[in-house]
This record gives C-alpha cells, sequence and structure tokens, in this order.
C-alpha cells in the first residue's frame, strides 16, 4: 500500500505515546513497514507533544513532511490548531474533546484563545470528536482516555480490531488490558465515519 | 523462523550487543542516548552493565574489560563525548583488544540539547572507526560488524546515532534463536609497550594508528555497509545516516553512494563513484564531514544556495534543494492554524520539589548559576532564578568565577544530585581550596530526573534495580573540609529563605543539600489536593510566583487587573508550598 502518514500530538502525560506504539504495533503485524519517530526527554510534561507514525510497502523518512499527514490525531483541542501545518489538504482530522489550559495562559504570561471553537469549526469543518475521558470515565479508568482515542482512531485505519487488539496484547500489561481494551471497544463504537 | 520486531535504533543497539557476546557496558544517561543502556539491562544475565557517574569513567570502565579482552560497549549523547575524550584519545592509540564499541547519539536540531555538534568530527580527530546507521535494522547490524572490526583492526569503533534514528522504531530482523552470542574472550597479557603509553611506547603507536587508518580505509571500499546504488547518472549523491531516507525520499531515481561505514573516508570508492556520474552531490545532516573530505580529493561537488549544515535534516529541506538544482517539484500546500496561539513548553511539575529553591532564590534577589537537568526550567517566568546554564558541572565553577570577577550581591550555583555525582564534586573542592564563598546548592531530589528517572549513587539502586550504597552529599562536602554544610527540606519555604540567607550572606563557602523527592519517581502526583477558599482569596498573586502548572487564573478582580487562583484538582500533587505562600490563609489541604 501507499504509504500512510498518522500525526498524534498533544499535551506530554496524556498518552500519546503508547497510542503511537500501539498503532505502529499493528501496522507491524499487518505485515507493513513502519516507522515510528518521537521526540521525549527534555521534561515534556505539561509540554507540546508529537509522534509521527508512517506505514506502508517501503517507508523511508520517519518524519512526517508538513502538509502531508493523511491523518491529525489531536488528543487536546489547542493542539490540534498548532499542528495544522502538517495536515494534507485532504487529510482527515480526529479531535479529543477536552482543554487543557497551557501554563502559559493560567499563569497570565499570554492570552488565552477567546475563539478556539470558531477556529476549530473553520480549520478543520470536518473534523471527527470524542469525548474520550468521558467515555474512560463509562470504563472505570481515566486514564484509558488512550486507549478510547485509539479506539476512534481505527476506524480510520485500514486495520481489523483483532489486530489492534493483538498489538495491545503485546504491549500493555496483563492486570490493566481488559479494562483498556473496553475503552478501545467504546472509542470504536462512538466513531461512525 | 526470523523473528521480526518493531525497535528503536536505540534498543537496537541492546539487541544487537546481545547477540555479539558484548560481556560489559557502561553509560551515563543523556538524550537521546538513554535507552541503550536501559535495553542493554534486560539483557544483564549474559551483560554486565552499568549506571556509570558521568561518561568519562564510563568510557574508562568500557576500555578496562576491552583491555581485559572482552567485548564492551559505552553510549553517551554528544556532549557525553566531550567529557569522554580524554581517555578514548589516548585508547585510540593503545588500540582495543576485546571490541569495543562506542555509541554517541548526536541531537540534530537540539530537541533536548544545548548545543549541536556534529560528532564524526571528533571521531576522526581520534583516529576511531565510524558506522552511521540509518534505521534500526542497519543500528542492529552495524554494532555486530563494529564489535567484530574492532577486534581485528585493534580499534575503537563508533556508532553515530541521531535523535531520528535513536528515537525512530523499524522493523528489524533479528535472526533465528535470538539469543546472547558465545565469544571467545581474547587473552589479557601484560604489556607495557601496548598499554603504558609513555613517550617512548607512544611514539610508535602514532605511526601504528596511522596505518590502521589506511587499512580502514580499505575495509570502507570493500563493506558491503558502503554500496552504489543503481540510478539517473545525471547526479549522483553521497550520502550517510539517516540522511539517506530523505535522499530516498526526495531524489529517488538518482545514483547514491551510501556510507554506512563512514570515516576513514573510503577514498577509492568516491572516487569510483565521482567518476560515473555527471554531478555530485553531498547530502549530509550537520557539518560538511563528508563534503569537505570529498572536495579536498579534488572533485567537483554540487553548490547550492539551499541551507543543509545546521539543525535537522528533513524531506522538506531536500525538497527545496531540488527546486533550486532541477526545478521540477512542488512543495505540498501547507495551511497554518497557530498564529496567536500561546504556547505550552514543558514546566517544573506540579509539586516539583526544585520549585520552592527558585522561588526563594529569586525573593531573595541571588544571582545564580545553573546546570543540566530538569532544574534547568527555573530560569523562565515567572520563577526567574538563573543566569547561566553551560555544561554538567559548570553552575560550581561558573560561580566562583564570577565570584573572582567580583560580581556583587549573593552568589549561587545550583545543581541535581545527579549532576553533583557527575562532575560536581571536583568544582566545590576547587572552590574550597582556591578560597571561594560561593554557596552551592544541591536539589538532591534521589535520581536522575530529566533523562527519565535513572538511578544514581544517591537513589539506593543500581541500573539493574539492585540495592547499592547510598552516598551521602552531605558527608561528601564534609570530607573534603567544608565547614557549612546544611541540609534543608525543599518543601518548608520559611526554612529554605532562613538557611539559604544565612549561607549566601556567610563569609565562607557552604553547600545547601535541599532534600525533596522527585513526584513522578516517588509515585506521589496523586499524594494530596488543596483548593483555595475564594471568599478569602485577596488576588495578591504570590501563589501565582511559583509558576505551578496547578494553579490557575480564577475570578477577575480590580477591573481584571489582578485574579484570584484557583487549583486545578486533577494536577496538583499536594505539596504544600502554595499554602506557604498565602498571608491570607486562603489555601488548605483538602485530600
Amino acid at each position: 500500500m501507499k504509504t500512510m502518514n498518522v500525526s498524534l500530538v498533544g499535551v506530554g502525560g496524556q498518552g500519546i505515546l503508547l497510542t503511537s506504539d500501539i498503532l505502529a504495533k499493528t501496522a507491524a503485524l499487518a505485515g507493513l513497514d513502519v516507522k515510528k519517530s518521537e521526540i521525549h526527554g527534555m521534561a515534556q510534561r505539561g509540554g507540546s507533544v508529537i509522534s509521527q507514525v508512517r506505514f506502508g510497502d517501503k517507508v523511508f523518512s520517519p518524519i512526517i513532511q508538513d502538509g502531508t499527514s493523511d491523518l491529525l490525531v489531536s488528543f487536546e483541542r489547542l493542539e490540534a490548531l498548532r499542528w495544522r501545518h502538517l495536515l494534507a489538504m485532504n487529510g482527515k482530522v480526529l479531535i479529543n474533546d477536552m482543554n487543557m489550559t497551557p501554563m502559559t495562559v493560567s499563569s497570565g504570561q499570554q492570552p488565552a484563545v477567546t475563539d478556539l471553537d470558531t477556529r476549530l469549526k473553520t480549520e478543520y469543518p470536518q473534523a471527527l470528536y470524542i469525548d474520550a475521558m468521558a467515555l474512560a470515565k463509562t470504563v472505570g479508568n481515566t486514564r484509558t482516555m488512550n486507549m478510547v482515542v485509539a479506539g476512534a482512531l481505527s476506524v480510520l485505519t485500514p486495520f481489523s480490531p483483532e489486530l489492534w487488539e493483538q498489538a495491545m496484547r503485546e504491549r500493555i500489561a496483563a492486570k490493566f488490558i481488559d479494562q483498556n481494551i473496553k475503552a478501545f471497544e467504546a472509542g470504536r463504537q462512538a466513531t461512525k465515519v | 523462523m526470523n523473528q521480526k520486531i518493531l525497535l528503536s535504533a536505540n534498543e537496537a543497539v541492546a539487541w544487537a550487543a546481545c547477540k555479539a557476546g558484548c560481556a560489559v557496558a557502561s553509560a551515563y544517561p543523556g538524550t537521546p542516548s538513554t535507552e541503550i543502556l536501559e535495553n542493554v539491562a534486560k539483557f544483564k544475565d549474559s551483560i554486565n552493565c552499568e549506571w556509570a557517574v558521568n561518561e568519562k569513567v564510563a568510557m574508562e570502565v568500557a576500555i578496562g574489560a576491552s583491555i581485559a579482552g572482552v567485548r564492551a560497549l559505552t553510549a553517551m549523547k554528544h556532549v557525553g563525548l566531550n567529557v569522554a575524550m580524554d581517555p578514548l584519545m589516548t585508547y585510540t592509540y593503545v588500540g582495543a583488544n576485546g571490541g569495543l564499541v562506542i555509541v554517541t547519539s548526536d541531537d540534530p536540531g537540539m530537541h533536548s540539547s544545548q548545543n549541536e555538534q556534529d560528532n564524526r568530527n571528533l571521531v576522526k580527530f581520534a583516529r576511531a572507526a565510524l558506522f552511521e546507521p540509518s534505521d534500526s535494522q542497519e543500528t542492529f547490524d552495524m554494532v555486530q560488524a563494529a564489535f567484530e572490526l574492532s577486534e581485528n583492526y585493534q580499534v575503537p569503533a563508533f556508532i553515530r546515532l541521531t535523535t531520528r534514528t535513536s528515537h525512530t522504531s523499524t522493523v528489524v530482523d533479528v535472526g533465528p534463536h535470538f539469543g546472547p552470542g558465545q565469544v571467545e574472550r581474547k587473552p589479557y597479557v601484560k604489556d607495557i609497550k601496548r598499554y603504558i603509553p609513555v613517550p617512548m611506547f607512544a611514539k610508535p603507536q602514532r605511526l601504528r594508528a596511522q596505518e590502521r587508518t589506511e587499512a580502514l580505509r580499505k575495509f570502507a571500499c570493500e563493506t558491503p555497509f558502503n554500496r552504489i546504488e543503481a540510478g539517473d547518472k545525471r547526479l549522483g549523491i553521497i550520502t550517510s545516516g539517516v540522511t539517506y531516507q530523505y535522499v530516498k525520499e526526495v531524489f529517488p531515481e538518482f545514483r547514491v553512494l551510501k556510507l554506512g561505514f563512514s570515516s576513514p573516508l573510503p577514498i577509492a570508492l568516491v572516487k569510483t563513484f565521482a567518476a560515473s556520474v555527471d554531478r555530485l552531490l553531498v547530502i549530509e545532516e550537520l557539518d560538511p564531514f563528508l563534503e569537505d573530505q570529498v572536495r579536498a580529493l579534488g572533485l567537483t561537488v554540487v553548490e547550492h544556495k539551499t541551507e543543509l549544515n545546521m539543525l535537522e535534516m528533513n524531506s522538506m529541506r531536500l525538497m527545496a534543494l531540488r527546486r533550486e538544482l532541477l526545478g521540477d517539484v512542488e512543495m505540498p500546500e501547507v495551511k497554518r492554524a497557530d498564529a496567536g496561539l500561546p504556547t505550552r513548553p514543558p514546566v517544573l511539575c506540579a509539586g516539583c520539589s526544585h520549585r520552592g529553591v527558585f522561588y526563594t532564590l529569586a525573593k531573595l534577589g541571588a544571582t545564580v548559576t545553573g546546570d543540566i537537568g530538569c532544574y534547568t526550567l527555573g530560569a523562565f517566568p515567572p520563577l526567574n532564578a538563573m543566569d547561566t546554564t553551560i555544561c554538567m558541572g559548570a553552575s560550581i565553577g561558573n560561580a566562583f568565577g564570577m565570584e573572582k570577577a567580583g560580581i556583587k550581591g549573593r552568589l549561587c550555583a545550583v545543581l541535581g544530585d545527579s549532576t553533583f555525582f557527575h562532575s560536581g564534586m571536583t568544582g566545590i573542592l576547587n572552590v574550597l581550596y582556591n578560597g571561594g564563598k560561593i554557596t552551592t546548592v544541591v536539589l538532591d531530589n534521589r535520581i536522575t530526573g530529566m533523562t527519565g528517572h535513572q538511578d544514581n549513587p544517591g537513589s539506593g539502586r543500581n541500573l539493574c534495580g539492585e540495592p547499592a550504597p547510598v552516598t551521602d552529599i552531605a558527608e561528601v562536602a564534609k570530607a573534603m573540609g567544608f565547614k557549612r554544610v546544611v541540609k534543608v527540606d525543599a518543601y518548608n519555604l520559611a526554612e529554605l529563605e532562613r538557611v539559604l540567607k544565612e549561607e549566601l550572606d556567610a563569609d565562607e563557602p557552604s553547600l545547601v543539600i535541599a532534600g525533596g523527592p522527585c513526584r513522578i519517581s516517588a509515585k506521589l502526583t496523586n499524594a494530596g489536593t488543596y483548593a483555595v477558599d475564594a471568599t478569602k482569596c485577596k488576588a495578591c498573586g504570590a501563589c501565582f510566583k511559583l509558576g505551578c502548572p496547578a494553579i490557575e487564573r480564577g475570578e477577575a478582580v480590580a477591573d481584571g487587573k489582578r485574579f484570584k487562583s484557583h487549583i486545578d484538582p486533577v494536577q496538583c500533587s499536594g505539596c504544600d508550598l502554595c499554602r506557604q505562600t498565602c498571608k491570607f490563609d486562603a489555601i488548605s489541604r483538602i485530600r
């Protein structure tokens, strides 16, 4: 298959790296060439975070070029705007319906964005939204929020839920796996394309 | 059946070391290299591995193991190699006995570093051998080949990774029946002519090192890691490392000389390649390391205006180059939507034990020389409590130099526990010996925080998670002869202020150990929750000065000029600092 580019963005601590790990594993289980590239290190906690996954018959560059991301998955609403430049003109957008106020705003150093709703609607009229935190709560563990997003994301990828589940089992500790799979299912059910 | 798995290049180094029968590994953490030893530790049954206190010691331990005749590995970030250069420069004369592989993880674009030096220069400078893998599979293959080469040519062999190989996962075929390799150890024979390079022995070694470079150059021309890939001969591209991937993406139809083993440069191969193409182009990340050498051979290399020799390489930059040279590509259409968005820089965690120290130093108006760690974030608003950061351990020498230069006022060096063990101990000894008066504050959270919570000589555990002796920093300073050594609770603002004021104003050198656990590594991120009573809050803004991400602006007062505070219960970790800043008793623990 032609290389598919997926950018996962959000705020440090939201579980983005685990989600991209599982996406990359799923693609590998499907027999595809995969590259997953991320930046971590320097206390990213609370900072803006990006992980990029590319898969296809043969993948060269580990980085997604501006304007070529087939899918932009944002775990936070503001971050969806920050990474707009990655999205291809015909790319799809999945947004976790969650606001996290940057410290620069809460401390009064920088002004808040007052027209976030309008800007998101203008930039991404076709975006899919998911309230992953609410769904994670119904599953009984807010820490599975990222797997709710993964479930929603799975609908937009060419991989079967069985393959996703296999990747999750390989990556998530046995004592947490059932809740995470429930969260994944909840995200998947809530997302119709 | 061959086992295919997704590995980052850092993980691939560990897997390859295991398969190659590596027996000893030592490193100091540093992004983007840290995961190498963390993964080596998964093979601790076959590899004796450790966190060293710094990169120089790590290099020396690996060299010792190599001298003893076993395969040894050390790994470090690019600036770590600066620390380790001293033993390296001489061991390249001595030459490896057991294979010695050194991994340098460079950080083009400075994602997590203070500079972006291209360590290929240092490898050439040291007369060592250099592999530059472009993905995890090549890393896996090249690390094994590097051990072989190191033994065959008695040369330390480098693997140069960059952030985009170290932190990119790709599919790796680790072969059938993966397991620790069995390698016969080389005999260790006492031989002072080899292992003691006093001038009379070093001179012949210098000549041998030169001969070895030429032998390696021959190897470089023959190894399959260096290959010419067929393509349109109108343009020939020489490339190495991860840059190869961008070249294949943007210039897929042209002829490529891919250098997986790039130093010493395979001169004959480069000349053959150059003769086979109409125009020669060199594309590499950071310095024109290959290009300068290719030009020095008298070969003509295509000139271009597109800047490629600094910051991180990517396909977009090569698209711009292609547009300049060939004019046959269009850049993808790009829309931006980030205008006016507030930035989201990394911050000290809610409840971080470093916060109170910086809050107090700012209050006391101290000039603060800083160091490398999470605590460098103390430099930013609203704490604004750091003046300089140069390199690991530099805080102490820098503060002392400022004192000697006659800087007025309170002067303080601040560094973490791991950085203190890394290269702070020699610094404070120098202050004491030479009559300095500065105060050194060790932010002692008992972990190497910034790189992701690695153990160190203060944490009581080693790399393998086994119990280890705990070094008491206060006792170290006292043993050196420090008279003023004070331990203080990093979560007690009144005590911090009293102690720091007294020590900063003292006429003698002093060491303050501000102790408090890293909230994350000690699993205290959910240790309690505080709340603001809005009826008591006077919107004075005192708690905002802590710069805690959990403290947000609440209700506006005084026509929106001031704001009451509000605590985000999700982020609050219950450290109590904000309660101590409040004169109106408006903040209290609710859980």
